[in-house]
């Protein structure tokens, strides 16, 4: 383990702040009842949390992959969004609403 | 750096750019060229996967060895098969665009990464590749609500799998020290310790697996995409996504996780009785057809994980074959579902088959010999896939878990029989219109199989058995 003493940010501080965030856009996904963009933010929390973890391993483990493999998840999180907005774009044409409670058309 | 392993992948990728710019310049309409062009690319990856070598590239994140031809094989041919049912199905409901066949390609270049990959990152890379084209295509019929709902709920949901599956990538590269999987296979050999962290990590790796397999737990996505998503699309999200997933499940818990196995085998045992049980009671009450092949398709995702989650080389073996009866039998299943139309208007009732024994014996006979298959009635290939899932968890001591295959199995032949039902004995005053040449071709092809497979198994058995070595071995 790194050097955790209480003045120093060390690794464990990186993973709690992450785990927070993580767990924040998770209970935004399935918490919110209002509005899709909402979800769509959880989405970049939880991913943002992932590039947290990521860099953080990085530097302690002097590992470059941990980086690259960051750059990847932002490159994938830029097209993600573009094709959730697109997809969110052809649903309100057709339906007039992005409320999440509103999106029962399919069940049973 | 030995690129020219990567060739199958790399055609693919290349020829989809030429593609897209050959389509994208005529003014005239150009999806039937462009799904011709994208099903012969499918084609010549499937020669450059047969003349392959193996070995490892581009710094060990690639691999080419006989499972994974296995497996891209079979994608390569479910994909091709399934834009072949949508060429005519996509003129018909007006949806006939170039983008389709196009965004298909691109999705089983994905595939085809995700099964070669050695290497966390090329895992994600590989999923997402084949991920980010799906939620387009859900929502392909830009012009409906439930396309466009279809769409939604699987961006939402795949990108939330998407996310776990990542930060438990994440969790494992920080606790392991690498992403490569030769490197990790290593620092979890028997002896070492395996940290907290690792397992975790691994947890959510499996969570964002069984995703992308739909199985249960994480199957919610299924039934609705399936139901609201059009026909041609619902049979290639049912038909190579689904072997893909398998194929990258049976990977990463074979390789990198092999030795930790006391730690996923509950999980997968879990996850693959679950399936089963859900697959089979939910499916019931199913009034429409797609979705009742939803919950068809995640009992047999139930199944073939029952292979895996015994941990035996012929466990895994009875994976790949099942996973090869399960697509050619789910394709001509599709076959006749693309075809299911009244006076050219798609249906997608299971009460409107009723009078298809009479109208159409033809299409009729192979939709029975798709259910009866489905049900695992001997002597056709659905039962032989049963057969070595349960025969290896048998022979594991996991008899409990082979009872209840057996149990949903008998459960699932009410609801394929019941279509088998409405079609020869309910009666119907306006008929279905008659299946396309080219549809008929794959409803025959794949029915043949089912029917001729107790005859010569050798090969397909003989190909797993060569996979499976390579793989354990």
């Amino acid at each position: 383990m790194g050097d955790i003493t209480e003045m120093e940010i060390g690794l464990g501080h990186y993973l709690v702040v992450s785990a927070i965030l993580l767990v924040l856009g998770i209970f935004g996904i399935f918490l919110n009842r209002k509005n899709v963009i909402i979800i769509l933010m959880s989405v970049e929390l939880i991913l943002l949390a992932v590039n947290i973890n990521f860099v953080a391993f990085s530097a302690w483990l002097n590992d470059l992959n941990g980086q690259i493999f960051a750059m990847f998840v932002l490159t994938v999180a830029a097209a993600e969004a573009a094709i959730g907005l697109a997809i969110l774009v052809i649903y309100f044409r057709n339906r007039g609403s992005i409320e999440v409670e509103e999106i029962s058309t399919l069940k049973g | 750096m030995n690129w020219t392993l990567a060739l199958p992948e790399i055609l693919l990728a290349v020829s989809g750019l030429v593609i897209l710019l050959a389509c994208v310049i005529p003014k005239q309409d150009t999806a039937y060229g462009g799904s011709m062009a994208v099903i012969g690319a499918l084609l010549g990856a499937a020669i450059l996967v047969l003349m392959q070598d193996d070995g490892t590239a581009f710094s060990g994140q690639y691999i080419a060895d006989p499972f994974g031809r296995f497996m891209k094989l079979l994608c390569l041919a479910g994909a091709a098969a399934t834009l072949l049912l949508a060429i005519d199905f996509n003129e018909r409901e007006k949806l006939a665009r170039f983008e389709f066949p196009l965004l298909a390609l691109f999705a089983t270049t994905g595939m085809m990464v995700m099964i070669s990959a050695n290497d966390l990152m090329s895992v994600y890379i590989g999923l997402e590749l084949l991920s980010l084209p799906l939620y387009v295509i859900a929502a392909f019929n830009r012009d409906s609500g439930r396309s466009a709902e279809a769409g939604l709920k699987y961006f939402v949901l795949g990108a939330l799998a998407s996310g776990l599956l990542l930060y438990g990538t994440s969790l494992v590269y920080g606790f392991a020290g690498s992403t490569n999987f030769d490197k990790l296979a290593e620092a979890f050999a028997p002896g070492q310790p395996v940290s907290a962290g690792v397992v975790v990590g691994l947890v959510f790796v499996i969570a964002g697996l069984a995703f992308k397999a739909s199985a249960v737990p994480f199957h919610m996505w299924t039934p609705d995409v399936y139901e609201g998503a059009p026909t041609p699309v619902t049979a290639f999200f049912a038909a190579a996504p689904k072997v893909a997933a398998i194929a990258l499940i049976v990977r990463v818990l074979t390789g990198p996780f092999a030795d930790l196995s006391d730690q996923w085998q509950q999980v997968l045992l879990l996850i693959s009785a679950a399936s089963m049980l859900l697959g089979s009671f939910a499916a019931i009450g199913q009034r429409n057809i797609k979705r009742l092949m939803a919950y068809s398709s995640i009992g047999h995702v139930g199944y073939a994980l029952m292979g895996l989650s015994v941990d035996t080389d012929v466990g895994v073996r009875g994976v790949l074959i099942y996973m090869a009866i399960y697509l050619i039998m789910n394709v001509g299943t599709f076959a006749v579902l693309v075809s299911m139309r009244r006076q050219g208007k798609s249906v997608e009732l299971i009460d409107d088959l009723a009078g298809l024994g009479r109208s159409h014996p033809g299409t009729a006979m192979w939709m029975a010999i798709f259910m009866f298959s489905m049900a695992g009635v001997p002597p056709l290939a659905g039962f032989f896939g049963k057969l070595y899932v349960f025969l290896a968890a048998m022979q594991a001591g996991y008899l409990w878990l082979a009872l209840i295959g057996v149990g949903t199995s008998v459960i699932g032949g009410y609801y394929y029989l019941r279509i088998i039902k409405v079609m020869y004995f309910d009666s119907t005053e306006q008929p279905l219109d008659a299946a396309t040449p080219g549809v008929g071709l794959v409803m025959a092809g794949s029915g043949l199989f089912n029917v001729l497979f107790i005859l010569w198994p050798a090969p397909l058995i003989g190909a797993a058995q060569l996979a499976v070595a390579a793989l354990v071995g």
